[in-house]
C-alpha cells in the first residue's frame, strides 16, 4: 500500500475503531494513545503489502496490544492494573467472533457519551467532533471560532469528567432514549450546519463536516429505525446537502438558490431525501421540527424554478415552525418566504419588526434579507446601507463578495 | 462509585410552608430514603438545620476568623444531603431526580474523590 492509499484506511476506519477500543480500555485518552501506536505498526506494516482483509479488526487488535504494554509501562504498577490487563484480554477473546453490528453500537456509544446532558451544549459538539468525527483539535476549535488552547482545555476537562464523574459509555435506557436522542441530533445538526456553511475561513463548505453529520444521522436511523426526527433530520441534510454542487461557482462563490443550475443537483439524493420525509410525516403525533424543516427543503428540492416554488405552502410549514419551534432565524426565513408570496413590502414589516426586538444581532443574514427586500421595492440608498452593514457583519470571505457584487450591481443602476 | 447528593432550595420561601405540607414533604422523604436503603443504594443522609444556624470558619495568616452564617447571596441553600452508592453518574442522576426536593429547588450530583490506597 502506498503512504496515501494507508491514511485513507485510517481516516475510513479510526473513528469505529477507536469507539471500539474506548469500550474495551474503559479511557478515551489511553484509547486514542493506542490508535496512535498502532497507526504507527500499520504505517510500516503496511507499506509495499497488501492491506489485512480487514483492517479496522487489524487496528483495533493492534491498538489493544498497544494499550495492553501502555499499562504495564506505567510507572506505578498495581494489582488493579492488572486486572484491568486481564479484562481487556478477556474481552478480545469476545472480539474475534463479534459481528459489525456491535461496532455501530460502539459507535452509537461514543456519540451518547459524548452528547451527555451533563456537558454544556458547547462541549457536547466539542467532544462530538473530536472523538466521533475524528476532527484534530485545531480543526475542531477553528469550526467553533475558538483558539486552539482553549478547545483543547475544553476536551481535557470533558474526558476527564467522563472518568471522575463516571459518566457511562453507553446508550442510554428506554426511559431515557428520547431526552438523550434530542441532544444527539442536536449535535449533528449543529455539525451539519458547520460543514454546509462554514462561520468563518475561506471556504463556503467544509464537506467533511457535512458528510460526517450524514454518516451520523444513517448510523442512529440503523438501529433505532422507527424514530421519526431522525427520519426528519437525515431527510433534511440530505436535501440540503443535494444542492451543493450548485451551491458554489468556480471560483468558490457563492450562488443563492434563485440563480442555482438546478441540474447539478444531486437527483438520486434528492429521491432518498424525499422518501425519508414521507415516512418522517407518517409518524404518528405532534409535527417534529426537522421533519417540518425538511418538509420545505423537500418543496425546493422538487420545484422546477425558484419562481415555480410552492411558496404558499413554504409560507404555511414555516408557520407551523414558528409554533413549535421558534426562533429569530426562523422568522426570518418566514419572512423571505413571504416576499414571495405577499410581495416584499410586507416581508419588509416583519423583518423590521424582529430586527426591532433586537432578534439576530451579529447575524449578517438579517441585513442581507433587508437589503434585498429594498432592493426590490427600489429603495436604493437603504439598501446600499444594509448590504455595508451584512458585509461588515459576516466573517466568511466568500459572502463578503457577494455582498460587494451586489453593491456594485446597485451602483450600476 | 460515591456520590453526594446536595440539595439545595430557597429556605426562607421553604419555611413559609404551611404544616399540612410540610408533613406531605417528610413523608415524602422518609419513602424515598427507605426505598434507596432497600435498593443498596443508600450510604448516608441528614437534613440541615438552617443557615441561620450556620458559623463560617476560615484560617488566615495563622488567625482563626469566626462569622455568622455563608455568604448567603445565592438564591437557593443547601438543606441536606444523602450520600449514595451508584454504578455510574445516570444512576446517580436517576436517583437525585426522585428525591422530593428536586420539584421544588435544585440537587447537585458529585462524585466522591477516590483515593488510592
Amino acid at each position: 500500500m502506498t503512504p496515501d492509499a494507508i491514511e485513507t484506511v485510517f481516516r475510513d476506519e479510526a473513528g469505529r475503531a477507536l469507539a471500539t477500543l474506548i469500550r474495551l480500555v474503559g479511557d478515551f485518552d489511553l484509547a486514542e494513545d493506542a490508535l496512535q501506536d498502532a497507526f504507527a505498526a500499520a504505517l510500516l506494516k503496511w507499506r509495499g503489502s497488501d492491506a489485512p482483509a480487514n483492517p479496522r479488526a487489524w487496528l483495533v487488535n493492534v491498538a489493544r496490544n498497544k494499550a495492553i504494554d501502555r499499562i504495564r509501562r506505567r510507572r506505578n504498577f498495581r494489582g488493579k492494573e492488572q486486572q484491568i490487563v486481564h479484562a481487556i484480554e478477556l474481552d478480545a477473546a469476545d472480539e474475534e467472533e463479534a459481528a459489525p453490528p456491535d461496532l455501530d453500537d460502539d459507535m452509537l456509544r461514543l456519540i451518547f457519551t459524548c452528547c451527555h446532558p451533563s456537558f454544556a451544549p458547547e462541549v457536547q459538539v466539542a467532544l462530538t467532533l473530536r472523538t466521533v468525527c475524528g476532527l484534530t483539535t485545531a480543526e475542531a476549535a477553528r469550526a467553533f471560532l475558538s483558539t486552539e488552547e482553549a478547545m483543547s482545555q475544553r476536551l481535557v476537562r470533558a474526558k476527564q469528567k467522563i472518568r471522575l464523574a463516571g459518566i457511562p459509555y453507553e446508550v442510554p435506557g428506554r426511559d431515557a432514549l428520547e431526552e438523550r436522542l434530542r441532544g444527539v441530533l442536536t449535535v449533528i445538526y449543529l455539525v451539519f450546519t458547520e460543514g454546509y456553511l462554514a462561520t468563518s475561513g475561506t471556504e463556503l463548505i467544509r464537506h467533511d463536516l457535512a458528510c460526517e453529520a450524514i454518516r451520523l444521522g444513517r448510523l442512529l436511523l440503523g438501529l433505532m429505525p422507527d424514530a421519526g426526527d431522525i427520519k426528519g433530520l437525515l431527510a433534511l441534510m440530505l436535501l440540503h446537502d443535494a444542492r451543493r454542487a450548485g451551491r458554489t461557482d468556480a471560483a468558490g462563490d457563492i450562488v443563492l438558490l434563485e440563480e442555482q443550475d438546478r441540474s447539478l443537483w444531486n437527483r438520486e439524493q434528492i429521491a432518498e431525501g424525499l422518501a425519508l420525509v414521507e415516512q418522517a410525516l407518517g409518524v404518528k403525533g405532534r409535527p417534529q421540527p426537522y421533519t417540518v424543516q425538511a418538509a420545505i427543503a423537500a418543496l425546493h428540492a422538487q420545484a422546477p424554478s425558484y419562481d415555480q416554488t410552492d411558496w404558499r405552502q413554504i409560507v404555511g410549514l414555516y408557520e407551523v415552525l414558528l409554533r413549535i419551534a421558534p426562533s429569530p432565524v426562523i422568522e426570518l426565513n418566514h419572512a423571505a418566504a413571504v416576499s414571495m408570496v405577499d410581495g416584499p413590502a410586507r416581508a419588509l414589516g416583519l423583518v423590521d419588526s424582529l430586527a426591532a426586538r433586537g432578534g439576530l444581532k451579529q447575524y449578517d443574514l438579517l441585513p442581507a434579507v433587508r437589503a434585498d427586500l429594498l432592493r426590490r421595492l427600489d429603495r436604493r440608498e437603504e439598501a446600499r446601507a444594509a448590504y455595508l452593514a451584512a458585509s461588515d457583519a459576516t466573517q466568511l470571505a466568500p459572502l463578503k463578495r457577494l455582498y460587494a457584487s451586489r453593491l456594485a450591481e446597485l451602483d450600476a443602476g | 462509585m460515591q456520590y453526594l447528593l446536595m440539595i439545595y432550595q430557597n429556605e426562607v420561601e421553604y419555611a413559609k410552608r404551611d404544616k399540612n405540607t410540610e408533613q406531605a414533604m417528610l413523608a415524602e422523604y422518609q419513602t424515598f430514603t427507605q426505598s434507596i436503603i432497600a435498593s443498596g443504594n443508600y450510604k448516608g443522609g441528614d437534613r440541615l438545620q438552617p443557615t441561620t444556624t450556620a458559623t463560617t470558619v476560615r484560617v488566615r495568616d495563622g488567625k482563626m476568623l469566626t462569622t455568622d452564617g455563608p455568604f448567603a447571596e445565592t438564591r437557593e441553600q443547601l438543606g441536606g444531603y444523602y450520600m449514595i452508592e451508584a454504578k455510574n453518574l445516570d444512576e446517580a442522576i436517576g436517583i437525585a431526580a426522585r428525591i422530593p426536593g428536586a420539584r421544588i429547588g435544585s440537587i447537585e450530583v458529585r462524585p466522591i474523590w477516590q483515593y488510592d490506597h
